[in-house]
């Protein structure tokens, strides 16, 4: 089945600097009783942006309208914890494209690219790069090429290069799934299990 | 050039490998439980696709379950949804259920080594990251998320990268009152909640050798909460006492044939490792963590660090973290009080956890300040221990035996903990509202656990054991 196509974006960033975000925060447990993939972007950082009355935390960043954008930029080892791909659910039902961080957790990497979202992985240096343009001005543009695998600040030109997997950014830049890869090897492994 | 532990499966498993592309894996079993499945089954259906090997594929119902009155209807109508879905697919898709009410229900990482499902030299995955629990047999197993789940349903196999591969040897004698749980939770304070991001970690040396299996799954359990793809120990004798004659291992001469096979399972002499830590086991103090993350523990008589400590951009989010827990720089858990206790979980809900436990408080009683709940991890688990009489030994002592399921781990069924309340918890996460929202989490070890509720406070077991014989 066909999914989300991935090149090129240029928008202004939201700024989360909190390290080692597990997907727990992301998206509390009690929001996972839903059996389909929609509306999980409203309990998006459900408990760090709304009180025990439902009422919007002024001080946390989604929710503070000088901050927006289709990126989100967080501290190291972001997406640590549970596997729950509800995690990357919530963050692009939100509205949000790329993750950028200095490290993520393995599984929420997974399970972001099968989803259409792409994390970014970048230097300390320029993740405080970025922080400082975003909080010297909330306006501030970044640009992430994932043909050309390069991140840019639109305002310095300062920019730096990521790794992704060629076979997920293959994936990614032409909207491939997974599944139909692997079921055109079907055959391959209906021999494997013979020879066992 | 020999090869490591992790490779030997790996490789016995890769259906293909191309330049370019993961590799291939097949999966030896899938488990699935009610709530990262729904929208892989969906998939599935969206597909025209059936599930393509469902005898390699078990469920079970863990998460949403209530832990007590399981006979009657789920009250959340949220979570009786999820479950009666689970129900729903797995007629439709012809798996396996051990549901709500099955003699085989239970914490889906309980279940599998207990029905002898997991075994050496497999591959196992579920849609849940303490799968890494299984690799105490010597296999390979991790957690995926749902779109991996679909994958696997519709193929039996997984698209993944080789990981790096990672040994932490732990060697040496344990002091009297320290465990399992105290060995991952060092190791994870040493190396931090991201310290084994990237690798495949098999834990070695004699400590760990000594260790049961019930033991060698609370260590494996927690590979994933330093980030680990996953984390295995060799089969030994250990290992294969525990698989042989449960309700699905090999049998008779399939039996033989296997023992055979498992024996060549450990990494070779000259075998390389792209890293190597290594731990003595008397710097191990029962351990408690003071933090939002799992890398967040100390020696329980230790203080917890000052944020001065730390470097500046780090200090925020310890900063964040203290708050949260309502702790301040310096400051030491020990005889702090706590408000409940909770003793389960995939980490630690196993029949040897409950027998320690018991044995512990036998004769004693909790303190007034304190709610305590023992979950057992399956119902084959508390079966055993209502045979055992444990479950009078537990409700002399205020900790009543409750029914399996995930419990107050995760704060997505009814068992949650009150905000700013403090739970000593034999769970293997500390996260923000991850017992409920608000509340504050200090994971330890089954006995620490136990030993905080009889004193109503953060307690250092040690000081029990002039008096006990039993630890």
């Amino acid at each position: 089945m066909a999914t989300k196509i991935f090149k090129h974006i240029q928008t202004s960033v939201v700024p989360l600097p909190i390290e080692n975000i597990d997907t727990d925060q992301i998206i509390p447990a009690r929001f996972l009783k839903a059996t389909t993939r929609d509306g999980f972007g409203n309990n998006l950082f459900r408990d760090w942006r709304f009180d025990g009355d439902d009422n919007p935390k002024q001080d946390f960043v989604l929710n503070n309208p000088n901050y927006s954008g289709k990126i989100l930029v967080a501290g190291k080892n972001f997406g640590c914890g549970s596997s729950r791909e509800h995690a990357a659910w919530a963050i692009a039902d939100y509205g949000f494209d790329a993750v950028v961080s200095s490290f993520f957790a393995d599984i929420f990497k997974g399970n972001a690219l099968n989803n259409g979202l792409l994390p970014v992985q970048v230097s300390e240096d320029f993740l405080k790069k970025i922080f400082d343009a975003v909080y010297a001005d909330e306006h501030a543009v970044v640009e992430i090429d994932l043909v050309d695998q390069f991140i840019r600040l639109v305002a310095t030109g300062e920019q730096e290069s990521f790794e992704v997997n060629p076979y997920k950014k293959a994936c990614m830049t032409n909207g491939y799934d997974d599944i139909d890869y692997i079921l055109s090897k079907k055959e391959t492994i209906a021999e494997f299990e013979a020879q066992r | 050039m020999g090869q490591t532990l992790f490779d030997k499966i790996w490789d016995a498993h890769v259906v293909s490998s191309n330049e370019g592309f993961p590799d291939i894996l097949y999966i030896d079993t899938h488990f699935i439980h009610e709530v990262t499945s729904p929208q892989a089954f969906d998939g599935l259906r969206t597909r025209g696709l059936p599930v393509f090997r469902p005898k390699q594929t078990v469920a079970t119902a863990d998460h949403n379950v209530p832990t007590i009155d399981q006979h009657l209807p789920i009250k959340e109508e949220l979570s009786r949804y999820q479950v009666d879905m689970l129900t729903k697919n797995c007629k439709e898709f012809g798996i396996e259920l051990y549901g709500l009410g099955h003699p085989y229900q239970g914490i889906v990482h309980v279940i599998g080594p207990e029905l002898g499902i997991t075994r050496p030299g497999g591959t196992y995955v579920c849609g849940d990251s303490h799968t890494s629990t299984h690799g105490a047999f010597g296999a390979i197993a991790f957690g995926i998320g749902t779109s991996q789940v679909e994958q696997v349903m519709a193929t039996q196999c997984l698209l993944q990268s080789r990981p790096k591969r990672m040994k932490i040897e732990v060697n040496g004698t344990l002091q009297k009152g320290v465990g399992a749980k105290d060995i991952i939770l060092y190791i994870i304070a040493q190396i931090s909640a991201a310290g084994g991001t990237g690798y495949a970690v098999e834990y070695a040396g004699d400590t760990i050798r000594s260790l049961s299996m019930e033991g060698r799954m609370t260590i494996c359990n927690m590979s994933i909460e330093m980030g680990a793809r996953c984390g295995l120990i060799a089969p030994d004798e250990t290992t294969i006492n525990y698989v042989k004659g449960r309700e699905f291992a090999p049998k008779g001469e399939e039996w033989d044939k296997a023992v055979a096979y498992w024996q060549t399972l450990h990494s070779d002499e000259d075998a390389t490792f792209d890293s190597v830590l290594s731990f003595r086991a008397e710097d191990i103090e029962p351990m408690i963590t003071y933090g939002t993350n799992p890398g967040m523990g100390i020696g329980v008589t230790q203080h917890v660090p000052q944020t001065a400590s730390f470097e500046a951009k780090e200090q925020g989010s310890y900063k964040k973290a203290l708050d949260y827990m309502g702790l301040h720089d310096d400051e030491t858990l020990l005889g702090k009080p706590i408000d409940y206790v909770f003793i389960g979980s995939c980490t630690n809900s196993r029949i040897e956890d409950l027998r320690q436990v018991a044995e512990f408080v036998k004769g004693r009683h909790k303190a007034d300040n304190v709610t305590v709940w023992v979950v057992p991890g399956s119902k084959q688990v508390q079966e055993q221990a209502i045979r055992e009489g444990l479950d009078k030994i537990f409700d002399a002592a205020g900790f009543p035996l409750r029914e399996p399921g995930c419990s107050a781990c995760l704060g997505m069924n009814e068992d949650k903990i009150p905000a700013g309340k403090y739970c000593v918890s034999t769970s293997n996460r500390n996260f923000e509202g991850r017992q409920g929202p608000n509340s504050r989490t200090f994971l330890a070890s089954p006995l620490t656990a136990a030993a905080s509720a009889i004193t109503g406070k953060v307690t250092d077991i040690r000081t029990f054991l002039s008096e006990s014989e039993l630890v």
